[in-house]
């Protein structure tokens, strides 16, 4: 029996990359440039509040947003004010900033990517029917292997460290998005058309608001999810916590590997429950407390 | 409750330009609509085409004329169609064939922005499930159509204000919906639509989802408010009391064709094939039928200078046990009894001591509100026209027969049933029913009043 030859896709996908880094260079380098000068905004913006000072307002915003009335606000608000306080003990306040930042910007991102195309996939089953594969590959695709084209397209730093995280945490806000939207009651929407609205009048006056609880879902999702990937994209230079972590990893510091882990577990914590809290009180309103 | 029940005769409706008027409005939903029209055509029903064609058929060949002012009550079985026609006639639904004319605008040839326009200027709608914004209060949600418009916030504020005084919710402005009950949330629909000062108001379902004593006092402030207002309201319901009770006329859908449409009378005297009779079986006719739909012509009755002898021959000829007095001018004077008829036999005329008071009905009177009277006051009754003259005459033997007419199309008699056990509750306390008991049993012998002009 005859052996077949290996199909040669390997060497196909690196010609059409290599390609396209040739011919869009221009490109690349412009949306390249753009991305560093927000992270950098934003870094040296976040760098320039004292630490004491942010971990007191990120406090105070916890509380907020989880209701001062209720004892879980409270609750959280000590929480923020601990958790934060114990990563600036232990030297790692930078590293945070940092991490905050890239998940700050990678989210900027999803949010203006995510929202725009859930709403498509929600108002037209063209691209719906065109997206669902799309984000079903992004979802079961390892999260390295985002990093792969991040760095031949954009190099090594904190740049491709964002488009990763960007694409990584995209899908569930693309999903919530047109989740809740398609999920407003006809009847609304009908009530709507009924005394004549436009169609961005019923988007924004009705559809987006009754989808919001599921939106603000998503968003609290992908910045989950973000903040996972910035972890992993210190692989490719990006920094931040995820570098301490693999500074514990490549030089077997167990305890240096720990310390990077619990920053970026109690991170995780703040922003999961504040997006949470800020969803939860927009569905609550108008609800007697 | 039933008093303000609108019932204007035929001519007030006719007399008018139709403010909706559909033209064989057909309305396929799915892909081979041709093929589907082909075959509703040739008479075949929806099932069949659905079978056949894979299409779903909302509406087929449907032609109407809404009067301004009217409640039109379209009626129907769930998936008859009756919520999609009511789509139509605002164009939520794209007609597949067929024109839909608003006054004199044909709605189906309209562009998107006309189209807006239209539906901003001249409708409002109430849902089955209210479809208030969760997220904005009650005034905030009774202004969404203003907002709409583009109305300034002052100005819509004042009209979001009077529209929910129109329907008694003052005082609730910044609840949000889930604080209210049903019955106060389809309040704030009913005031979301009234806000726009529509020509016309549609209402697909828009009491059903509401208990019966809510939904009751809905329909009255419904009437009511359409009365000051003049409001041409189309109203979809499948609860044939609801319809009889607000509707000026109605329609009746089956399986997407038109059955029937009449006044809420029509219907019930006349239903046009066994679908309509079987869905009328429930009815309440005691609420429709009036007394001048029930009573007996006056043919027989008596004069003040009459003499007793004379009117014991009418008796014993008529077979009535009394007779009905009136004057020169045919106003009733009372009621003269055999026994007292025999007592004056030799007497010249009658004296009108001896007559006892008689009560005196409206035409329009209904027969729940006759039987009630016939147990407090007494029987016979004599239906009087506006300037007091007598036209008719009602007894027991004549409500009986009404309500045993119910009782034919209707086997379980269950509103029957209702009505007679209703009406104890009132009667117990009443002299003057018990003080003429041998006239009144006297007067139940069947044969009594039979026509003999």
């Amino acid at each position: 029996m005859k052996e077949f030859a290996p199909i040669p896709l390997g060497e196909w996908v690196s010609d059409g990359i290599d390609r396209l880094t040739r011919e869009y260079a221009t490109a690349f380098d412009s949306i390249s440039f753009v991305i560093y000068e927000l992270i950098d905004a934003l870094q040296s913006g976040l760098h320039a509040i004292p630490a004491p000072w942010f971990i007191v307002l990120l406090s105070l915003l916890a509380v907020l947003a989880a209701g001062w009335r209720r004892p879980g606000g409270w609750g959280l608000g000590l929480f923020t004010l601990v958790g934060l306080g114990l990563v600036w003990n232990l030297r790692l306040w930078d590293d945070l900033i940092t991490t905050l930042s890239l998940v700050l910007a990678s989210e900027a991102l999803v949010l203006l990517v995510g929202i725009p195309l859930g709403i498509a996939s929600a108002k037209s089953a063209m691209v719906e029917r065109i997206l669902r594969p799309v984000l079903d590959v992004m979802q079961t695709m390892p999260a390295f292997v985002y990093l792969v084209p991040a760095v031949i397209f954009f190099g090594l730093g904190l740049v491709p460290g964002v488009i990763s995280t960007t694409i990584f945490a995209l899908p569930p806000l693309i999903r919530l998005t047109s989740l809740g939207i398609r999920q407003v009651p006809r009847e609304l929407v009908e009530a709507a058309l009924a005394f004549g609205a436009t169609w961005w009048q019923l988007l924004t006056k009705v559809q987006v608001p009754v989808a919001l609880p599921a939106i603000m879902a998503g968003v609290n999702q992908s910045i989950m999810l973000g903040l996972s990937m910035v972890v992993i994209a210190a692989m490719i230079g990006a920094g931040g916590l995820g570098n301490v972590v693999l500074e514990g990893i490549t030089q077997l510091d167990v305890g240096k590997g720990f310390v990077g882990g619990l920053a970026v577990v109690i991170l995780a914590i703040v922003l999961d429950r504040i997006t949470q809290s800020m969803g939860k009180i927009y569905q609550q309103k108008g609800k007697p407390r | 409750m039933s008093s303000e029940a609108p019932m204007p005769t035929d001519s007030s409706h006719q007399a008018l330009a139709p403010k909706i008027r559909l033209e064989k409005v057909s309305k396929i939903f799915g892909r081979h609509a041709d093929q589907a029209l082909d075959l509703l055509a040739q008479g075949l029903d929806k099932k069949t085409v659905q079978e056949r064609t894979g299409v779903v058929v909302g509406v087929y060949d449907i032609s109407l004329e809404i009067a301004e002012g009217e409640i039109f009550v379209i009626m129907g079985l769930s998936g008859c169609g009756k919520s999609t026609l009511l789509r139509l006639i605002n164009r939520l639904h794209e007609p597949t064939t067929g024109k839909v004319f608003i006054g004199e605008e044909d709605i189906t040839a309209m562009g998107a922005r006309e189209l807006r326009r239209l539906r901003r200027n001249a409708f409002g709608m109430v849902f089955q499930s209210f479809a208030l914004l969760p997220h904005r209060n009650v005034l905030s949600n009774v202004e969404f159509g203003l907002e709409l418009h583009g109305v300034a916030r002052q100005a819509r504020r004042e009209r979001a204000q009077q529209a929910i005084e129109t329907v008694g919710l003052s005082g609730y402005e910044h609840k949000y919906p889930d604080e209210l009950s049903g019955g106060m949330q389809q309040r704030v629909g009913l005031a979301r639509a009234l806000a726009v000062d529509p020509q016309i108001l549609l209402m697909d379902e828009a009491f059903s989802a509401l208990d019966p004593l809510i939904r009751g006092q809905l329909q009255d402030d419904l009437i009511a408010i359409q009365e000051r207002m003049g409001t041409t309201v189309v109203f979809v319901s499948h609860d044939l009391d609801e319809a009889i009770k607000i509707g000026t006329r109605i329609a009746i859908l089956r399986d997407g064709r038109l059955v029937q449409v009449g006044t809420p009378q029509e219907i019930l005297a006349a239903p046009a094939d066994d679908y309509v009779s079987a869905f009328v079986r429930g009815a309440d006719r005691t609420k429709v039928l009036t007394a001048a739909d029930v009573m007996l012509p006056l043919h027989t009755f008596a004069h003040l200078r009459d003499s007793p002898r004379a009117l014991l021959r009418k008796m014993q000829h008529s077979g009535f046990s009394g007779l009905i007095v009136l004057d020169n001018q045919r106003h009733p004077l009372g009621y003269v009894e055999l026994r007292q008829v025999i007592e004056m036999r030799d007497q010249t005329r009658l004296e009108s001591s001896a007559l006892r008071p008689l009560p005196c009905a409206t035409p329009e009177e209904p027969l729940s509100e006759l039987i009630r009277r016939s147990n407090v006051e007494g029987s016979p009754m004599v239906v009087c026209d506006t300037k007091g003259r007598a036209i008719g005459v009602i007894d027991k033997t004549t409500l009986l027969a009404a309500l045993a007419q119910q009782g034919e199309t209707d086997e379980s008699t269950a509103a029957t049933g209702e009505q007679t056990a209703e009406q104890p509750a009132c009667a117990p306390p009443t002299p003057p029913a018990s003080e003429r008991k041998p006239s009144s049993e006297e007067s139940q012998v069947p044969v009594e009043r039979e026509d003999k002009s």
